[in-house]
Parts: structure tokens; sequence; C-alpha cells
């Protein structure tokens, strides 16, 4: 029993890194912009059919590179063509527009690639068990753990210790007095929407390489990025981080005992965070209310 | 009376007219009644989210729940207790407006985004439900077995299970009702409240207005009616299902109140109208429906927020 | 404050012209839906063409037309040309529904085809059956619809869960042996799935344990761990869609291959064909299979067929195929296209081999409504020349046989008088 508490924990970890991934890029943009972006899970469908694409040509690596690129460059595009002419404005408008543009790319994507599932392959290397006892973890899901921690802490160091990254911090607090020392908050807003496109497209080709292709993938993914937020405090990063890697375990977990409830779980832990600490694990009181 | 009053009047006398002969023209547009009936629990359901989000200034995300919660209990209520159409219409109010009344307590601190999100996660809790529970609400298949019963007033009986323009009626009729229940809550005092706290929450605060608790009752309000709606879409169908809980559905409500104009008091109902329209015409003509429908919010969103009746309103910026 | 104007302006027209082009791209794509024509025969068609179930409807639709186009070619149905009216239900109930009305009320349509969602598929037996329209469903699974839910106006032509698990436990039990693991989908179908294998494997002296997980269930670590660690002759993939195909990746990922069977139910061709290599494997049902050297038919449907969509057809083609012509047949015996006419005349119809493309009795029993067609028993395998060579026949299992009697289903055929 021990053991295989022990198995679905690590397994947990590993599908919560995955979460954290898909959480942190939304979070950054409801952070400094306010923008729920429910497009999110298209720019991670975007990502790995950009992959699918690219795979061809550069192999699995050289897409997992420019992939999240790609990704990242649509991004920016989508929020200089779409998404700043909303800011000004009441909230509700954001929402509708994400909500709008997430039709649009899922239908794109469907009509470019077709309604039936795709693979992405992955270099067999990575297809194999680590040992015969831990059979289900397969070289790829570390990878896909490595590659969250590196993209992860390189998020983080971005936003501690560069000139940019620090600025997106401070916008996140405060961003009239940002833009009143002269900073230019709608190129700041404009690279932060990048960064979080990146980190979908990123998410995507990871996900891409387990799960296939296919123009839905990203609506199931997207309810448990809002939850990790919200359980880990809307405006907090960590919090997020803490919030995904703490469903993927939760979800892990309850299907040793009853994998009936595994999905069910998460929105418990939700409903219990909302009940008990509204503003989540670490979230400040007042961000956003 | 003077020209603004008069100018009231006519539209609300034209709109009228127009939906007790529906009937009669929708056929030459290459309508069908129970397309009509759709549209009309759409706008019932926008309307109702309108008290919200255009007469109070609150944004929510998520109130596709309780239009589901009132399809469901009006369901279930035929299916498992009696086939009474009003009892399950009850029904349906109460289990959508009490859950909607009960969430508001949680959220009547929040405002903006996180308000929004919240909404959203709580409707995908009522989805995640009604799909779970399988052997009581029918999961993912649907809640189904059961039918509208007829309406027996004892002299008299109104067959609305079979006859369509029968129930077109019944439908007009309850939407008129809850219609004409919103505008007087909208020209009370009550009422007045609310735009004093779309306007400018913070010095309605500082008139010494209970905000939280104005707040809640609008949500509550608002709630109670999107139930009456579910419960008449559940009518509709004489199924209810998981979709009609989740978050799509919930955007949808938001796009069709948007469109039509969100502060214009029948703004709503043009939006159900064109929504409806579009969708059943455009999806007829494609399999690409969805980048068209996509498309029409973008654009909605970009050049016209203040939605149709929005253009024919003078003053107010959004 | 103009040139902000300036700015906005010239941003919606670059915009409108770029909404413009993919729009105009959009509209000549090659999914446009036949124009509406004064024709007399129409058949409407309610089908998930987006959503998640979209590669199966894509597929079934692409057959209805084609057979249409056939049937048109040989002189239409009671000598008139037939228009096949397509309808995206969106996979929501709402809209099917909504759908239905519109092709019934407004199309006049004389006959319902859809859905492959099966609670799409009831909500529309409750439309087709108050407005009298026949109703056949090709391609939704649930037991119900021709058990306990059973309707005068409603035929399905593809498989009960009764009939596939009937046919295959049997081949495997022999196969590999009785002791058997479930993953299966935690919902009506599936667990109807399960409750039929799990009576017929106890029946022959099984034992099993299993999980139920949640329909999109994308990672199966934790129950292929328990799966292991069960050690079962076989494993059943119950899943449907990506999550079936998921479950089999990560199956053969963790090596499990090498120590237990895998088999299911149904394994439909759209998803096979979407597989890596080693993921084309197991033992399950096909209800229909284009590779079926002794039934001559089939050969000249192939051949017919695959040059116009460009590959082989699979069952989904043959479902939409099989209900139309069901719908000519009965119009043809009835010589009319009044519901209540034609569902008495399709009642044990026996079909001939250039519709049915099968050997044998193949009719709708007048007991459910049910199809009773052949299922095959076969082995997955990568390609062998054909790219669509994916399936080898082993065994095959007349529906008759696998049904079991109308008792069983719980069907209690009422006409109206």
């Amino acid at each position: 029993m021990f053991q295989v508490v022990m198995f679905n924990l690590t397994n947990g970890l590993i599908v919560g890194a995955f979460y954290v991934l898909m959480a942190l890029g939304l979070s950054m943009i409801i952070n400094l912009s306010n923008v729920v972006n429910f497009a999110h899970g298209n720019f991670l469908a975007l990502g790995g059919y950009f992959a699918f694409m690219l795979t061809p040509y550069v192999g699995f690596w050289g897409a997992l590179l420019i992939s999240p690129l790609l990704t990242a460059v649509f991004g920016y595009a989508i929020e200089q063509l779409l998404i700043k002419h909303v800011y000004a404005r009441n909230h509700i408008y954001s929402l509708l527009l994400t909500f709008g543009l997430g039709f649009i790319l899922q239908d794109v994507c469907r009509f470019f690639w077709g309604p039936s599932p795709l693979p992405l392959g992955i270099p067999d290397s990575l297809s194999t068990p680590i040992t015969a006892d831990l059979f289900f973890i397969t070289w790829y899901r570390v990878f896909m753990v490595a590659v969250v921690i590196v993209a992860v802490s390189g998020l983080f160091a971005f936003l501690k210790y560069t000139r940019v990254g620090m600025r997106i911090r401070a916008g996140t607090l405060d961003l009239d007095t940002v833009s009143a020392l002269g900073v230019n908050v709608a190129a700041l807003r404009s690279y932060n929407f990048a960064v979080g496109s990146y980190l979908a497209g990123l998410a995507g080709v990871l996900a891409a390489g387990q799960i296939g292709l296919n123009p839905n993938m990203g609506d199931d993914l997207i309810m448990p990025s809002f939850i990790a937020i919200i359980v880990g405090g809307v405006g907090s990063l960590t919090g997020t981080l803490l919030g995904g890697l703490l469903i993927g375990v939760a979800a892990a977990l309850t299907t040793v005992f009853y994998p009936a409830a595994s999905e069910a779980v998460i929105y418990v832990i939700m409903a219990v965070v909302l009940l008990l600490r509204p503003r989540g694990l670490l979230g400040e009181e007042g961000m956003l209310s | 009376m003077n020209a603004l009053i008069r100018h009231k009047y006519a539209t609300t006398a034209i709109i009228w007219a127009l939906l007790l002969t529906v009937p009669y023209w929708l056929p030459m547009f290459g309508g069908y009644t129970a397309l009509a009936g759709r549209v009309l629990v759409f706008a019932m359901a926008a309307m109702s989210f309108n008290l919200l989000l255009g007469f109070t200034g609150i944004m929510s995300f998520g109130h596709a729940a309780y239009f589901g919660l009132g399809a469901y209990g009006c369901g279930l209520f035929l299916k498992y207790v009696t086939a009474s159409t009003p009892l399950a219409m009850l029904a349906g109010t109460l289990l959508g407006g009490i859950a909607g009344t009960l969430f508001g307590l949680l959220l009547v601190r929040r405002r903006g985004v996180y308000f929004a999100m919240v909404t959203i996660a709580f409707g995908q809790v009522c989805f995640y439900i009604a799909y779970k529970w399988d052997d009581f609400t029918g999961g993912y298949d649907g809640l189904r077995g059961f039918a509208r019963a007829a309406l027996d007033f004892g002299a008299f009986k109104i067959d609305i299970a079979n006859n369509s323009t029968a129930f077109y009626f019944f439908i007009l009729a309850v939407f008129g009702l809850a219609a004409i229940l919103q505008a007087f809550l909208l020209k009370s005092p009550f009422g007045r409240t609310m735009l004093a706290i779309r306007e400018n929450e913070r010095r309605a605060r500082f008139l010494g207005l209970p905000i939280e608790k104005h707040i809640w009752l609008s949500f509550s309000i608002s709630c109670f009616f999107t139930a009456l709606a579910g419960s008449l879409y559940a009518l509709l169908n004489n199924f209810a299902d998981p979709l009609g809980l989740n978050y799509i559905m919930s955007g949808n409500i938001v796009m069709i109140t948007v469109m039509g104009g969100m502060r214009a008091f029948w703004g709503p109902l043009i939006g159900a109208v064109l929504f409806v329209a579009l969708q059943d015409y455009v999806s007829s003509m494609t399999t690409n429906w969805m980048f068209f429908v996509g498309l029409t919010f973008v654009c909605v969103v970009l050049f016209f927020p203040r939605g149709l009746m929005g253009m024919f309103q003078k003053g107010a910026r959004t | 404050m103009v040139a902000l104007i300036e700015s906005v302006v010239s941003g919606r027209r670059s915009l409108l012209k770029g909404a413009a082009l993919v729009g105009g791209l959009q509209v000549a794509s090659p999914f446009i839906i036949k124009a509406r024509g004064e024709t007399p025969v129409k058949l409407g068609m309610v089908d998930p063409i987006t959503g998640s179930l979209s590669a199966l409807a894509v597929t079934e639709v692409e057959g209805a037309k084609w057979t249409v186009e056939q049937i048109n070619k040989s002189g239409g149905i009671l000598g008139r040309p037939v228009e096949l009216l397509i309808e995206d239900s969106a996979n929501d109930t709402g809209t099917g529904v909504q759908k239905t009305h519109k092709l019934i009320e407004r199309d006049n349509v004389d006959a319902i085809i859809g859905d492959v969602n099966s609670g799409i598929a009831y909500a529309m037996m409750g439309v087709t059956k108050e407005k009298g329209i026949l109703h056949i469903v090709p391609g939704g699974h649930t037991d119900p619809i021709t058990g306990t839910d059973c309707a005068w106006n409603t035929f399905r032509t593809c498989n009960t869960t009764a009939m596939d698990t009937s046919a295959i436990t049997g081949e495997l039990v022999k196969r590999f042996g009785k002791k058997w693991f479930f993953i299966t989908p935690d919902y009506a179908y599936g667990k109807t799935l399960q409750a039929n294998f799990v009576k017929k494997l106890t029946a022959l002296g099984g034992e099993f344990q299993g999980d139920m997980l949640p329909i999109a269930t994308s990672d199966f670590s934790a129950t292929l761990i328990k799966a292991k660690a069960y050690k079962p002759n076989v494993l059943l993939n119950n899943m449907g869609g990506s999550a079936q195909i998921n479950c089999m990746k990560q199956f053969l990922q963790f090596g499990m291959g090498k120590e237990m069977a895998l088999g299911g139910a149904l394994f439909e061709l759209e998803s096979v064909r979407s597989v890596p290599k080693e993921a084309q494997a197991g033992w399950w049902c096909m209800e229909w299979y284009w590779n079926t050297p002794d039934v001559p038919a089939v050969k000249t449907f192939v051949d017919a067929i695959s040059p116009v969509i460009g590959r082989k057809p699979t069952a989904r083609h043959w479902m939409a195929y099989v209900s139309i012509h069901a719908v000519r047949l009965a119009a043809e015996k009835a010589k009319s296209l009044k519901g209540i006419d034609m569902a008495r005349a399709l009642a044990d119809l026996p079909l001939p081999p250039e519709v049915s493309l099968m050997s044998g009795n193949i009719r709708y029993r007048a007991g459910d409504h049910q199809l009773m067609s052949n299922i095959q028993i076969g082995e997955m395998h990568p390609p062998a020349k054909d790219p669509d060579d994916l399936f080898t026949v082993a065994a095959t299992v007349t529906g008759d046989e696998a049904a079991g009697s109308v008792e069983s289903t719980g069907c209690k055929m009422v006409f109206p008088s």
C-alpha cells in the first residue's frame, strides 16, 4: 500500500508540474493586465500544432525550442491587434474578447489540421521507463518535469533579475505608479502577454508529446489552471505554483482510493479554499477585489 | 408626454406586437416556432443576467449554473415527483435561485476579475456535479424521461405538450410576467440603488447604502429569474443536460446581453434574436460556424461594445 | 484625439480586411453543406460535426453524402430524387433538439438520421416520436435506445454493448484466460459496457478487477499500476476517443504489453489511424471492416467509395450507408413516406447483401428495432501493405447470437394504433 501511495504521489507531482506550467502563463496575464485569457487553452493547442508542423524539419528538440517562441510571437500579435483595445474598459469586455478568440482559434486549428487526433512523435529514447520497478515513470515524464523546473526557474529569475521582469512585478502591484515613473506600460503588457503565451506554447508541446493533438485539447486543461490560480491565490505566482502542485497531487492520491472522484477532488479543494480562505493560499487581501 | 417617454412606450409596444404575432410572420423568414421559443428562453436568461451586469455593474461569468440548475430542478421534479408543469417550474426556480442566494453570500466582497473567476469556478462545480451524479441526473447523457405536461385548469386544458404554438404562447406569457416584474424592480427605490452602485460604488457607500447587502440581493434576484428561464429551457427540450451549465453557456449569455446592449432594458432580447438567428443560420451553412460566432464576439467587443440598442442611446460611456 | 481616432480606424480597417480574407476562405471551403433546392424526398441528418466527437461524425456524414449521390444516380427513392440536409449538433443537446425541430418543421424532412452522441440521439428521439418521423440512429451505442427506451419510430444500426461484449468475451477467454482488468469511463455507456462484460465473464467462471475513470482522463498511470499488480490475463480498455488512445499508448510505454493481452469492445479505425504503430494492437470487435473477402458486395462498395474519400471506408461510413438505404427500402416497401408506414415496413425487413454489406439474415429486428449485424472479432496491428490494413479477422459472430432475446433488452415495442 505504501508503495502504491508513493508511486501515486510521484505521479501527482509530475502531473502537477504540468498544471503549474499552464497556470503560470495564465496567471501572469491576469496579474498584470487583469485579463482572463479564455483562449489560453487554445494557445496551448497552437503550441502543440506548431510543433507538429516543425518536427519533420527540425526534429522534436528543435520543435521544442522553436514552437513556444512562435506561440509567443503569435500571442504578442494578438495582444497588439485585439486585446490592447479593451484594457481601459470594463473587464467584461476582455473576458468576452478572449472567449470569442478561443472559438476562432479552435476552429482555425480544426480547419487547418482536421478534427481527428494527431500524434506528435517523441524521440524513442524518451519513451522508455526509467527502471523496471518504476515502470510508470517514462523518461518523457522526467523530461517534462525537468523542462517545467527549468522554465519556472527561468521565469522567476527573469522576474527577479531583469529590468523588464522587475517592471512586470511592480506593475502587478501598482500599474499607475509604474506608468508615472516613465515606463512604457503598453509595451510592458505586450511583453507580459508574450511571456504568458510562451509558457502556454511550451505546455502545448509537452502535452502533445504525451496525449497527442486535437483541436479541443485546451478545453480540458483550462479549468485545472483556473483552479490552481484560485487555490494558490490570484496575484501570486508562487501561489499558482503551489496551487498547481497541490491539485496534481490531490487528484493522483484520490485515484488510489476512489478513482472516479479524481476529477471532483480539485473542485472540492477549490470550494474549501474559497470558504475558508477566500483570497487563496498565498493571495494578498485586496488583490483584484 | 414628452418625446423620450413616447419613444420608450413605442419601443415596448412594437416589441410586444412582434412577439405576439410570431407564429404568423416567422416562417416567412425561414424560421420555425421552436426557434422563437429558444430566443425567448435565452432572452429571459440574458435579461435576468442583465439585472446584475447592466443595472448593478457586477460581472458574473458563471450564470449558466443557475440556468442549468433551473433546468435540472424542473426536469427532476417532472420525472421523479409529479407531472405538473407549474410546480416543476417552481421547483426549478427555487433550486437555482436558492443556490445563487447561498453562493452570493460568499461572493459579495469580491469584485472585478476575481469575482468573475470565482463565478466561473462555481459554474463548473455545478456542471461537474450534474455530470458525475449520473444515477440521479443522467450524467453525461443528460436527464431524460420527462416531458412537459399539459396545463389543466379544470375547466379547460392548454396542451403545451403537443401543440408547439400553444407552448410558444406559454413561454411568451412567462417571459412577459418576468419582464413586467423586472421593470417594476428597476423603477423601484431598490432599482435606483442598483443603478447608483453601478455608477459609483464608493459614492453610494458614502451615502450610507449597505452595498454588500444590495449586491447580494441583486445577485439573488437575478439568479431566481435565470433559474426560471432554465426551467423553461428544460420544458422546451424535454431534456436537461450538463452542457446547459458550463462556462460556454455562461459566455453565450454574457455575449447576448452585450450584443443587444447592456444598458437597455430590451437589449438582451435583441441580443438573443441576433445570437440565436446567427447561430442557427450560420451553422446550417458551414461547419466552420464557430469561427463566425467567435468573430462576431470579437467584433462586437471591439466595434459595438454598447450593443445594438446602445447605438440608439445617447450619453453614457461604458 | 484625431490621432487616436485615426489609429483606431486604420486598425479597424486592417482587422476587417484580415477578417474578410479568412472569412472568404472559410465560406469557399469544402465544409459547406449542400444548398437547399426544390427536391421531393428529404432526409435530415444531425451529427456532432464540431466538438469532441467530430472525427466520427465527419466520416458518418461523408458516408451519407456519398450514399445519397449513389441513390440519386440509380433513380432515387420511389422514383424521386433525394436531398440530404445536414445539421451540426455541435455535441450539444439543446442544439441537436433545435436542429431536429428545424429539419422537421421548416424543412419538412421525411426521415431523420443521427446522432453519434447517444445523449443527443435520445433527446432527438423525443422530438421525432412526437412528430411521427422515422428516425434511424446510425452510430449511437448506448443500449436503451433499442432497449428500455425503445420507440416505434426509432431504429438503430450500430451494435449494443450487449452484442459486442457477447461476441468478444468468449474469444478473449479462449485465447488468453479468465482473469481480467477493466478500465472504464464513468458514464452510462461505460457502465453498461462493463456490466455486460462482467455478466458474460462471470458466466464463464472468470474474475476481475477494474477502475472507473472520468471520461476525459489523460493520465492512466495510477490505474495501470494497479492493473500491473493484479496480473490479469487481459486488460480491457473501454475508454473512448482520446482517452482510449492515451490509455493504449501508456499501457505500451510501460511495457505491460509483454505481460498481458489487451482488448475491449470498440476501437474505431478513425482512432487507430491516429496512434503510433506500437499502439495499433489488441483484440477488438469491428462492427464492419472493409476487408471482408467472403462478401463480394463489400469489395464493390469499397472500390466505389475509396477513390472518392481518399482512403478505405470505416464502420462509420457503413453505418450511414446502411441507414440511408434502409430508409429507401422501407419507403419502397411501404410505398409511402409516412413515418408509421415506413417503420412498420422496416421492422424485420431483410436487407440484401448490396445494402447490408454482410452475409446472412441482416435486418432490424421487429422486437427492438436493432440491426442484427455480424460482428467481427480480430486483432489490430500496424499496417501490412495497405495503410488501412490494420485489422485481421479471427472470428465472426452473428447479431442474433450476440444480441440475446428481445426480452433481455427490456424493450417493449408499442406502435400507435
